[in-house]
């Protein structure tokens, strides 16, 4: 075997004295890192195979293993890092395009962080959320601007469908592909049970979860893959998917391997087949284009769904939100470069588009500017944490946010970032039957559940110290942030004071 | 009454049932000195072939077999519960050879059994295997279906 | 209110107690027994003579039973006649109980066959009771030789009990091999060698032809010396009073499928009645605690109003020598699947696509999974037969049987 440079990130520690070789590491480790030597009479392991994913650390029950960074180093440059000289070895190996998965794990500012929030002292007292009325439910789509009457003087509903969320989070789209029947199940049986929506990605809706409609959204992307008039009338609303945050620019490709009986039958393409989406849509060149897009969506569901459009926060942002505002959408949906996938190419993940903070906030301002802010809802995703994250993106003018890597680590994620090898030791971004029954949905939506109630807690007892009782009153409510440490462009884009301003 | 339920759906085969469970009933109390270099008696046990797996223990039978059969009278129920008085039980296995599930096992004395007693002699509170199960495929539930609850079901 | 009159105070008798409570918590019961013991186990004589276990736990319900049940125990009393005209059942003190309902529950006794020259001998025991144990126990010394006469399930639990405790033990049987009734002849061949371990020395295929009184001259002409005989060739139902009364017996008292006999309200159960093996189809004695007990519960259920059948029977038996353990149940008919390294041995029997018996001995763990086969009377083209022949699981059945077994409340 040629030797291929590549050495173990990992190291699996395993405590000898705390082992009792019950072998649960090496039956529930899909790399095959773990085994038990029966001669020995002890487990061993190869380093190499391990992705730092937790699984066995979790399920241990002695707690005999950590993994731990291996200390194995390359002489140290700045310039040239392990990691870079890595990824040349791995690419002198294969001749490939590098893959990754989830979102963008470089070192570039994470705004929320530079962000600070205000509170209310004596004038405009705080409100105590577990004592007085504290409101969340958020409407998501075009507002009228103005209340008309008929010829009798009656008030006219020009009111547009909207989605209802009992609290402004969404879980985003997730294909059922890249993730498997338990993470959908676990994904629809919380929405429902929250109030709020999660998103089918573009694999189409599988015919068990049709039940779940009233808090679908299904997606429409380039490849079209699952998509008919029975599916765009499923769910709550329609989403027109144009661009992703961890790829801007480019499809997304499920491998034939992973499309099995059940895949196929949703995605309405034939089993195994490598399904292929088109960096564009091939129908849609212009935001006219688009317009007839939406319009087609809107015919063929009777114009009872709001649609939404979906773009990767990429350079000129504002201007495209602007086009989609005028096209017809009720929805913008904006993913910024952190957000997730079950793969991408490693240097488009990391290198493309632009962090969702700005994005929003220059969005935000531009509609505002041309009077059209509210034409549109905006949903932005692309790495919202927290409540705090989710509270700063609501008063950076947001409606709504969209989670799915804090979704799928509420289900058992550990960001080990291998979705790609379609070996998740979590039954979340696989199609093996046994590693997908690891996941039950049973405990999955609970999680989910618990996630999204601890956030709304949070939520209100922040609005609450803002002295603001209703979600409404937060949205574009800038002055309630303050930046730190950044600089006055910076600023300047987010539309915010420096701290001690 | 609440007793252990086994899906096989969710069962994944890990087998960590049998270790909390040998643990639970080996009134040590940390599970490296129950259960290092130490042979393994759990009261459940997993079946696994061809990718199926599920978990075997006693189910507490309304008309148990090896309750009825027993030469001692060791055992008993108590409270809905089969439980086993291993000072009376000489270890004559007809209870072994009675139940249906294959869920009693010689203990490690060899001349008494152990089984399932829903972990009422020792302090796990709920069942060691329900507690231990990642996956809640071995659930302590009551599905006991009342006369009444049958009427309504029909 | 009505009276139940139990005859017996074993397995069968306590199981139409238990029987009867589960549906009537406040009719009079009353337990009438010649022996004045508690209710005790009787296959537990031989673990008392080997200090496995000890009068008070050998027990077969606690203390307290017969107050917890509201049971008027006659314990000692021996009945002399049963009156089924007049509902009553006669005492040998002369006191005539009336019942509303009889159960017969006698049990068996031992059979001493006659045997040239038995009445020289002065030490000689049978080996069923509480009391026999007592005696035999009372008679051994560690210089003890003793002989046994039958290497059936009585005489080898009986060699087992009593092995620390004397110098010798030779087992005479008239059958080429040891547990006749419930091995073949290749698992006899482990048994015997296990417990040769032992020093137990065993003479098969002979019989003794004269007793002396310290010595018994077999038919091949060998002489073995002995101080105690235990004669364990068999046992016979306990038939007379309810024969005498006018009930139809064979060997057995017969009884229905609920266990009542031919005479009106009175119902029998336990070794002296017959049962319907559903293994050959055919009426037979049963003489198994389990089998008596049930039959003794479902009995009490019927006395009680309810009316339940019990055709579940089939012959079992689970035993242990030294610690080397065998299973056995059915009837060993048909084709045969036999596995066996020397130590652990398997064989079972198939017919008809039922299992109809097997043999597991030395490893017998999940062997009531195959004994569910038989009484169940699965067809074996409904399960993984290949499967479930190597080892007992539940895997064999179908997905939606398992879990019918497992997530069910039974």
């Amino acid at each position: 075997m040629a030797i291929d440079y590549l050495y173990p990130e990992y190291e699996i520690v395993r405590d000898y004295d705390k082992c009792i070789a019950c072998r649960v590491c090496e039956r529930q480790c899909s790399n095959e890192a773990h085994w038990y030597d029966d001669g020995k009479g002890k487990m061993l392991c190869d380093n190499a195979k391990c992705v730092d994913c937790h699984r066995c650390v979790s399920l241990c029950p002695t707690h005999a293993l950590k993994i731990v960074k291996s200390g194995h180093t390359f002489k140290e440059n700045a310039n040239w890092t392990g990691k870079t000289i890595t990824e040349i070895y791995r690419q002198a190996n294969s001749g490939g395009v590098l893959l990754s998965s989830m979102g963008n794990p470089e070192p570039f500012p994470v705004y929320w962080d530079k962000i600070l929030l205000n509170a209310s002292q004596v004038t405009n007292p705080s409100i105590d959320p577990l004592r007085e009325p504290m409101e969340t439910v958020t409407y998501l789509g075009k507002k009228p601007a103005k209340i008309e009457r008929d010829e009798n003087g009656r008030i006219k509903n020009n009111l547009s469908p909207t989605l209802k969320l009992s609290t402004p989070v969404m879980f985003s789209a997730m294909s059922y592909g890249s993730i498997s029947y338990n993470a959908h199940e676990s994904l629809a049986r919380a929405a429902s049970e929250l109030g709020i929506c999660y998103n089918t990605g573009e694999g189409g809706l599988h015919e068990d979860f049709y039940k779940y409609g009233p808090n679908t959204i299904v997606q429409v992307a380039s490849g079209r893959f699952g998509v008919s008039k029975d599916y765009l009338n499923a769910g709550a609303a329609i989403e027109i998917k144009i661009g992703q945050g961890a790829k801007p620019g480019i499809g997304g490709h499920l491998p034939g391997i992973k499309v099995s009986e059940d895949i196929s039958k949703t995605r309405m393409i034939p089993k195994g087949s490598d399904a292929i989406s088109p960096a564009p849509h091939h129908d849609i060149y212009s935001i006219e284009d688009l317009r007839q897009l939406v319009y087609s969506i809107k015919e063929a569901s009777d114009y009872k769904k709001p649609v939404i459009v979906k773009i990767a926060a990429v350079h000129n942002v504002a201007a495209i939100a602007s086009g989609i505002a005028r096209s017809g959408a009720d929805i913008i949906a904006i993913d910024g470069f952190r957000g997730g996938t079950g793969a991408a190419p490693t240097r488009i993940r990391d290198s493309v588009g632009i962090p969702i903070e700005l994005a929003l906030a220059s969005v935000d301002s531009r509609l505002r500017e041309e009077g059209i802010r509210d034409d549109v809802g905006i949903v932005v995703g692309g790495s919202v944490r927290s409540a705090a994250d989710l509270v700063k993106a609501i008063a950076l003018g947001a409606d709504a946010c969209y989670i799915a890597t804090a979704a799928c680590l509420a289900m058992g994620c550990h960001l080990c970032r291998s979705c790609q090898a379609g070996k998740c030791n979590w039954g979340i971004a696989t199609q093996r039957p046994d590693l997908v029954k690891r996941l039950n949905p049973d405990i999955g939506y609970k999680r989910l559940v618990n996630l999204v109630h601890a956030w709304d807690h949070e939520v209100k007892e922040i609005m609450g110290g803002m002295g603001i009782n209703s979600i409404e009153a937060l949205r574009g409510n800038r002055l309630m942030l303050r930046g730190i440490g950044l600089s006055s462009t910076e600023l300047d884009i987010l539309g915010i004071k420096h701290a001690g301003q | 009454m609440k007793r252990v339920y086994v899906n096989e759906k969710w069962c994944l085969g890990c087998h960590l049932c049998e270790y909390y469970c040998t643990f639970a009933n080996s009134g040590v109390s940390s599970m490296v000195n129950a259960l290092k270099d130490k042979p393994l008696r759990p009261r459940i046990r997993v079946e696994e072939h061809d990718g199926i797996s599920f978990a075997v223990s006693c189910r507490h039978c309304k008309e148990p077999l090896c309750v009825k059969g027993c030469i001692t009278g060791a055992l008993s129920v108590k409270n809905g519960v089969i439980t086993v008085d291993s000072n009376k039980c000489v270890g004559c296995y007809t209870c072994i050879l009675s139940c249906p599930y294959g869920c009693i096992s010689p203990d490690d004395s060899g001349h008494a059994i152990s089984k399932c007693e829903l972990c009422t002699k020792n302090a796990c509170g709920e069942p060691a295997c329900v507690k231990g199960c990642p996956n809640q495929a071995i659930v302590y539930e009551d599905r006991d279906v009342t006369d009444t609850n049958k009427e309504a079901a029909v | 209110m009505s009276r139940f009159v139990i005859i017996g105070n074993s397995a069968a008798g306590i199981g139409c107690a238990e029987g009867i409570r589960t549906v009537d918590k406040d009719s009079e019961i009353i337990i009438i027994s010649n022996e004045p013991h508690h209710t005790y186990s009787r296959p537990l004589i031989s673990y008392l003579l080997c200090g496995m276990t000890d009068e008070q736990r050998m027990k077969y319900r606690p203390d307290s039973f017969y107050k917890d049940n509201n049971i008027t125990a006659m314990l000692g009393c021996t009945v002399t006649a049963v009156d089924p005209a007049a509902h009553t059942v006669s005492l040998d003190s002369g006191e005539k109980i009336k019942y509303d309902k009889l159960m017969y529950a006698c049990g068996s006794s031992p059979f001493v066959p006659p045997m040239k020259g038995l009445d020289t001998v002065k030490n000689k025991f049978t080996f069923m009771s509480l009391d026999d144990a007592r005696a035999l126990d009372k008679a051994l010394s560690p210089d003890s030789r003793v002989l046994v006469i039958g290497a059936g399930l009585i005489g080898m639990k009986c060699v087992e009990g009593i092995a620390d405790k004397v110098k010798s033990i030779t087992v005479v049987d008239m059958a080429d091999r040891v547990l006749p009734s419930v091995l073949d002849a290749d698992g006899a061949k482990l048994v015997q060698s296990a417990v040769e371990k032992h020093g137990v020395k065993f003479l098969l295929g002979d019989s003794a032809k004269e007793l002396f009184p310290d010595k018994a001259v077999l038919n091949s002409g060998a002489e073995v010396p002995f101080d105690i005989l235990v004669v364990a060739v068999g046992v016979r139902p306990n038939i007379s009073l309810l024969k005498d009364a006018g009930a139809d017996c064979n060997r057995g008292i017969l009884t229905d499928d609920t266990m009542k006999t031919s005479l009106d309200d009175v119902y029998a159960a336990g070794d002296c009645t017959e049962s319907f093996d559903i293994t050959v189809k055919n009426s037979r004695i049963l003489a198994l605690l389990p089998n008596a007990y049930m039959q003794g519960e479902n009995a009490g259920i019927n006395m009680a109003g309810v009316s339940r059948s019990y055709n579940k029977a089939i012959p079992m038996n689970a035993m242990g020598m030294f610690g080397y353990h065998m299973i056995t149940a059915g009837t060993y008919e048909g084709d045969s699947f036999c596995e066996s390294d020397g130590t652990d041995y398997k064989k079972l029997f198939f017919k008809d696509d039922r299992l109809m018996g097997y043999i597991m001995i030395g490893d017998v763990s999940r062997a009531g999974i195959y004994t569910s086969l038989i009484r169940e009377q699965t067809p074996l083209s409904s399960i993984d037969f290949e499967l479930i022949k190597h080892h007992p699981q539940l895997m064999a059945f179908e997905k939606t049987e398992r879990s019918a077994k497992l997530s069910e409340s039974h």
